[in-house]
């Protein structure tokens, strides 16, 4: 039997998903820095449990238009990862990193790939400190991008949460350099034991 | 003064001409719109999940298609709709991001639309229209008065179903 419940606020296990948002935030920041080879900052990230009615507006509102990078996880858990950014930030960091403003309008496919590669960077050192800690093999997929409606893209997510619970674990992130970024963790159910029980709860 | 009421993911909302029910950013989620002519009532559910029956954790009854759609029609009935008037348009389910290993997860989008399906015929309900599958977002609006179904969507015309 499952042991994690998400729709208890008080529950220990929440605090321990917390806290490896954090850590992976952390990681992933760092990531970044390397990535634009500048000083990249972050404040604390705000971990909060949305009920699924919420969800759409923190983000600005269900309609506004996000980049979301989705990749799968396998390995010792399986599940998905999801960072998203509003659009301007987005655009914002692939000027950032490619040295050149970002075009008017839609991103064309050099910039969406390098979205789709800052994004899978980011994500795999935010995996990469989980794997550390927990001493579990996690290996993302090839990552997939879409540019869209807030609303559309966390029904993704949304819906895998949908699995076992009412509501959607959100980390939210904010760079400096004007950056707003979120991450969405959905480990499977029996992935949430493993990463439980391999620090020793 | 007409309203508009606002339905959330995992929610569903019913309503009486002029007033009108709406669900931004659909996903793989469904929106479905069913309403009563006659009476020009109607309501909007929007579902996540394709079947309560196969997941354990199945309390709100709001986020599946069979459950959620049963729940619409209850309500439009309780209001004294007539279950031989309603009639049904349906939009969303997309997938967002597409994978080459096209594992359940991934089309969930899909199988939401086909579970949709499968219960409003179940119920007897006729689909008018839909506007499903692809790979983008949709907004969308129902007006009870007269069934029109707006669906908005980035860098696309507005379109009515």
């Amino acid at each position: 039997m499952a042991r994690i419940n998400l729709n208890e606020d008080d529950s220990v296990y929440f605090d321990v998903l917390k806290e490896l948002g954090n850590i992976g935030c952390g990681n992933a920041t760092t990531a970044l820095a390397h990535m634009l080879n500048r000083k990249v900052d972050m404040s604390v990230p705000h971990v909060r449990l949305l009920d699924f009615k919420e969800v759409g507006s923190i983000l600005g509102g269900e309609e506004q238009i996000m980049a979301g990078v989705y990749l799968m996880v396998e390995g010792d858990i399986t599940g998905s990862i999801m960072f998203l950014l509003e659009k301007d930030s987005a655009k914002n960091l692939i000027s950032l990193l490619m040295g050149m403003p970002a075009s008017e309008g839609e991103l064309n496919e050099i910039e969406q790939s390098a979205l789709k590669e800052i994004g899978n960077i980011i994500t795999a050192s935010y995996l990469n400190s989980l794997s550390t800690l927990t001493n579990l093999s996690i290996y993302p997929s090839v990552p997939a991008l879409s540019i869209d409606m807030a609303g559309a893209i966390l029904s993704v997510p949304a819906i895998e949460f949908g699995l076992i619970g009412d509501r959607i674990l959100l980390i939210e992130n904010q760079f400096s350099e004007g950056l707003n970024g979120y991450f969405i963790l959905v480990p499977d159910l029996e992935s949430y034991d493993k990463i439980f029980a391999s620090i020793g709860m | 003064m007409s309203e508009i009421i606002k339905v959330g993911m995992a929610d569903l909302k019913i309503c009486k001409a002029p007033d009108a029910v709406t669900t931004l950013g659909l996903g793989s989620c469904v929106g479905v719109a069913v309403r009563d002519p006659v009476l020009k009532i109607g309501g909007l559910a929007h579902v996540m999940l394709p079947d309560s029956t196969r997941i354990k954790n199945n309390t709100n009854i709001y986020k599946f298609a069979d459950t959620g759609i049963d729940e619409l029609v209850r309500l439009l009935l309780k209001e004294g709709a007539s279950k031989q008037r309603l009639v049904a348009k349906i939009a969303g389910g997309a997938q967002m991001f597409s994978f080459q290993n096209k594992s359940d997860m991934v089309r969930v989008g899909e199988q939401n639309v086909i579970a949709s399906k499968k219960k409003l015929e179940e119920l007897g309900i006729p689909i008018l229209a839909e506007d499903t599958g692809s790979n983008y977002g949709r907004t969308v609006i129902f007006y009870p008065e007269n069934g029109d179904f707006y669906i908005r969507a980035v860098g696309k015309d507005e379109k009515v179903i």
